[in-house]
């Protein structure tokens, strides 16, 4: 019983192809870690696996997932609880402790506007809690959290996995998740083409 | 689902939410156009239908842009196209709530503006049947129209020049129940082609507008 299974998967962005021939699986209880140079087709894999976009080749099997991307999905005229109970509401979800375990209790009546950066992120961390996804899938989690915060979502992510969830994570800085394998993402290898015989520069 | 609809309708009424924006500049167009063609009240009498709708169908048009373009900005559409529910019941939600924060409160002012203009009597009640009936047709192939612009920078004058032909039949039989209504003729007849134009729209156009939508989210 898998969470998440991609099959011979080709991922481009921008209509450019980026990856090639990925294939993995994910069981409960497991975290994959993408990793590689920027550009190398990270957000665009995770776009894929989270149905977004369609993949060139290959085919994804999940039943839904929680989706972190750069943007948060925030609304600055609500307030953090409103943001967070919208979301919570739409997944058929309660908000239950997700402010408290991302540290927002105190900020639950403020609007989501007036906080700092760290702060929407946390709030766009905690909407994962309320999705009630078994998997998540994580584009870059940590950008603009502190080294405290990093921890506290580490553990959330170690808590999730631990009650048989999954999370596949685009990142570049170690979450300290030991038990987590590592995706190493290469570049999309071009083929250098011989030229067709007979071909004449000249003739240009 | 209802979520959904509170939260657009809360974030519609507060600051800079647009509304209140359409209903403004509904109100500014009727107030000049007795500037521009005169202060007779015969004139006025019989062009208010007419102008009534017009201006009903402009101020609609100005809050279409921000429909998808705000969800787009902030991811909030990604993360409602990985959500449990149907891009076609979004859509079908987010125009509801357009309607409601838009549509409605211009039929509610239109009888009041129609004053302004002299509108004769009998015309009240058939404009603002013919507004009722018209105006979710026209929130419905806006949001269309939305949907097909959603990914694009400063998408509004292309969303207009998309959305404007769309509006002709509407407004050909809704100022026509408006215009019959005024004059005391029959309006069976138009009144019957807007209510299918209408129900036709928001039977359809929600299917178009979630494709539109999935298509702009790769």
């Amino acid at each position: 019983m898998s969470l998440l299974r991609a099959e011979g998967l080709a991922v481009a962005r921008g209509g450019v192809p980026v990856l090639e021939g990925l294939t993995f699986e994910l069981a409960p209880g497991e975290v994959l870690v993408l990793r590689g140079p920027n550009g190398v087709g990270k957000t665009s894999l995770l776009r894929v696996l989270a149905g977004l976009a369609e993949p060139l080749e290959g085919a994804v099997e999940s039943e839904g997932a929680g989706y972190a991307a750069h943007a948060d999905g925030l609304k600055a005229t609500l307030t953090v609880r409103e943001n967070l109970g919208f979301w919570a509401e739409l997944h058929g979800a309660q908000v239950g402790d997700a402010l408290e375990r991302m540290n927002l209790a105190a900020l639950a009546e403020r609007q989501a506007g007036s906080l700092s950066a760290g702060q929407k992120r946390r709030l766009g961390l905690a909407r994962l809690l309320v999705t009630g996804r078994a998997l998540w899938l994580l584009d870059e989690p940590t950008v603009s959290l502190d080294a405290d915060s990093v921890a506290l979502f580490a553990g959330v992510v170690r808590a999730h996995v631990a009650a048989g969830g999954a999370a596949v994570i685009a990142t570049h800085i170690s979450l300290g998740l030991e038990e987590a394998r590592v995706l190493e993402l290469g570049g999309y290898k071009a083929v250098e083409r011989a030229a067709p015989g007979g071909f004449d520069e000249a003739f240009l | 689902m209802r979520a959904l609809l509170i939260r657009d309708i809360r974030l519609a009424v507060r600051a800079g939410g647009g509304f209140g924006l359409a209903l403004a500049f509904f109100l500014i167009v009727v107030v000049l156009v007795p500037f521009a063609v005169g202060p007779q009240p015969d004139v006025l009498g019989e062009i208010a239908a007419g102008v009534l709708w017009l201006g009903a169908l402009l101020a609609c048009l100005l809050s279409l842009d921000r429909i998808f373009a705000l969800d787009h900005e902030d991811g909030s559409l990604d993360l409602l196209a990985t959500a449990p529910v149907p891009m076609e019941g979004v859509v079908a939600v987010k125009a509801l709530a357009h309607w409601l924060t838009t549509g409605l409160p211009l039929v509610l002012a239109a009888p009041v503006l129609g004053v302004l203009l002299h509108l004769p009597e009998p015309g009240f009640v058939w404009l603002t049947v013919s507004l009722a009936v018209g105006t979710p047709a026209l929130s419905v192939i806006g949001c269309f129209g939305a949907a097909l612009t959603v990914g694009l920078k400063r998408g509004g004058l292309l969303l207009s020049l998309i959305v404007l032909p769309l509006y002709v039949p509407v407004l050909i039989f809704g100022a026509e129940v408006a215009r019959r209504g005024v004059e005391g003729f029959a309006v069976g007849t138009p009144l019957a082609l807007l209510g299918g134009l209408a129900a036709g729209a928001v039977a359809l156009l929600p299917f178009a507008s979630a494709a539109a939508i999935r298509i702009n989210l790769r």
